[in-house]
């Protein structure tokens, strides 16, 4: 992958028309999106994990409440865990009216994100389909329309004609095994550059004077007499007042660094990609039953996603059971893809919770802080997460639109249920 | 493809269990606390390296197993309960 950074120096200029033909025009190189930095002995804020969730934190603690003493590590490359894995969808669509009201908040962050970035993050709103192909899972579609109607989510049921018309390369007949018989579209979703996302917000929080650590794993955190002291990392020791966990599939070593046990298991959820084709592919598609949610990308590759894998695991090996099983899948919902080649396949790493919900805020040692259990929902969740937490980190106060998202929920039982969480059930 | 060694059917293609996950005691219903009993129901290590789990060989002879498995390089091998079960 690109290694993006340079040395302490001037802030980088910003991207526009102007930039582009003057660059165009004298051949001259691109200054590098954001700076390398020498490690300070402390930050007030240390966030592990420079992904989409840390970095957008990093953002907005800057851009909201003006705390730029802030360290972003990341024991790889920025990008390089789920930001860099997952395959790119937004929607809004949820079952219950916390998780509709987060994820639709991310979603207006994410409409005005290439303009508040200075940063081309490419979302092509496409429209979402979720299909049903039993009667259970159409009544549960028409629950969800309406949770979604009722937050000001546009949503709705249609038929199988209407799916053939916004797709029309899919059987809608009664020929597949499990036939066709309506879907949940939700104009809104569509598909976004992750990468992009993930640049685009390390670019920012670095112009807004947040440090970015690549390559500097954290080995340690200090906790003494209940409150959170500091890191210890590869790159020497760092005191900090505030310590954020956003390390997804890690998230669970993390914090038992910090002695907090975290109800998550981490299960590896593979991906894939065909080769470029025209463009076809009008909407996001999804289907439960069959365990796969396919888009095309502006370059015109499919991308293919599914559910976990069977058991839990730190190995991002892909396997052949997965490409089987998406294949026979695939071809199910559009036969005519059958001639098309895979380019590759992957794996991420999602920190599965018992309820299919995130944890978000305070943990029980003073000052260290979880942004953790995205499972496979997280990207989408990026903005409204990065802009919660920093809320919850400046003002000490855990934000009422995370507010059921705390991890003393499963003390008390009351865990979210949130069956819309993912579209494709595990 | 992952081979899981079932000690009454010999190593076979891991699709054919079902896994359960890290043995979780369960604590006395009668006399546990709220947080013993949530613990019990959520909480798990999660460990990345070697560990001990439980899988259910539902295809095969439906019986429960433990087996050692590297959660980072997917390695299996006997449980040492089941090690010279093997006939």
């Amino acid at each position: 992958m690109v290694e993006r950074g340079r040395r302490t120096g001037p802030r980088p200029g910003r991207y526009s028309a102007l930039s582009l033909l003057r660059h165009g025009v004298t051949g001259q190189a691109w200054p590098a999106a954001w700076r390398n930095h020498d490690m300070r002995r402390g930050y007030r804020v240390v966030i592990i994990g420079g992904g989409v969730h840390g970095l957008a934190t990093a953002y907005y603690l800057a851009r909201n409440h003006q705390i730029t003493d802030v360290a972003v590590l990341d024991k790889g490359y920025l990008g390089g865990g789920g930001s860099g894995r997952n395959t790119a969808i937004l929607r809004s669509n949820y079952l219950t009216p916390e998780g509709v009201r987060f994820y639709d908040r991310s979603l207006q962050l994410y409409r005005g994100l290439a303009a508040d970035l200075n940063f081309n993050v490419m979302f092509s709103r496409k429209g979402h389909l979720t299909l049903a192909h039993s009667d259970a899972s159409l009544r549960t579609m028409r629950w969800r329309a309406e949770v979604n109607k009722l937050s000001g989510v546009d949503s709705d049921v249609v038929g199988p004609a209407d799916v053939k018309r916004l797709v029309p390369h899919i059987d809608t007949s009664d020929r597949p095994r499990y036939p066709i018989l309506g879907a949940l579209y939700h104009p809104p979703g569509g598909i976004i550059r992750h990468d992009a996302v993930v640049w685009g917000y390390a670019r920012a929080a670095d112009h807004l004077g947040a440090h970015l650590h690549q390559h500097t794993e954290v080995t340690g955190i200090d906790v003494s007499g209940g409150r959170v002291r500091g890191v210890r990392t590869t790159n020497g020791d760092v005191a900090a007042d505030v310590v954020v966990n956003a390390t997804a599939g890690w998230a669970t070593l993390v914090a038992d660094m910090a002695g907090v046990r975290l109800p998550v298991q981490t299960f590896p959820l593979q991906a894939a990609v065909t080769e470029p084709v025209k463009p076809f592919l009008r909407t996001v598609v999804v289907s439960g039953t069959l365990h796969v949610y396919v888009s095309q990308t502006a370059r015109g590759e499919l991308v293919f996603g599914a559910s976990v894998d069977p058991f839990a695991s730190y190995s991002t090996q892909g396997s052949l059971e997965f490409t089987e099983g998406l294949a026979s899948h695939v071809l199910q919902l559009m036969p005519s893809l059958s001639s098309l080649r895979l380019l590759r396949q992957w794996a991420g790493l999602c920190d599965m919770t018992p309820d299919f919900a995130p944890i978000m805020g305070p943990t029980d040692v003073d000052g260290f802080l979880v942004d953790v259990g995205w499972g496979t929902y997280g990207f989408k969740a990026g903005p409204v997460s990065g802009e919660a937490m920093a809320e919850c980190i400046a003002t000490g106060r855990t934000p009422e639109i995370i507010s059921s998202f705390g991890l003393d929920r499963f003390a008390r039982g009351e865990l979210l249920g949130e069956k819309g969480a993912a579209a494709v059930g595990h | 493809m992952m081979l899981i060694p079932c000690p009454w059917c010999g190593p076979r293609d891991a699709a054919e269990f079902a896994y359960l996950g890290e043995p979780a005691p369960r604590p006395d219903p009668t006399a546990a606390s709220p947080e013993q009993w949530r613990g019990y129901l959520y909480l798990r290590h999660n460990v990345a390296g070697p560990g001990t789990e439980r899988w259910y060989h539902r295809m095969g002879c439906r019986r429960h197993l433990l087996v050692e498995r590297d959660t980072t390089t997917n390695e299996v091998r006997p449980h040492r309960s089941h090690v010279g079960d093997e006939s």
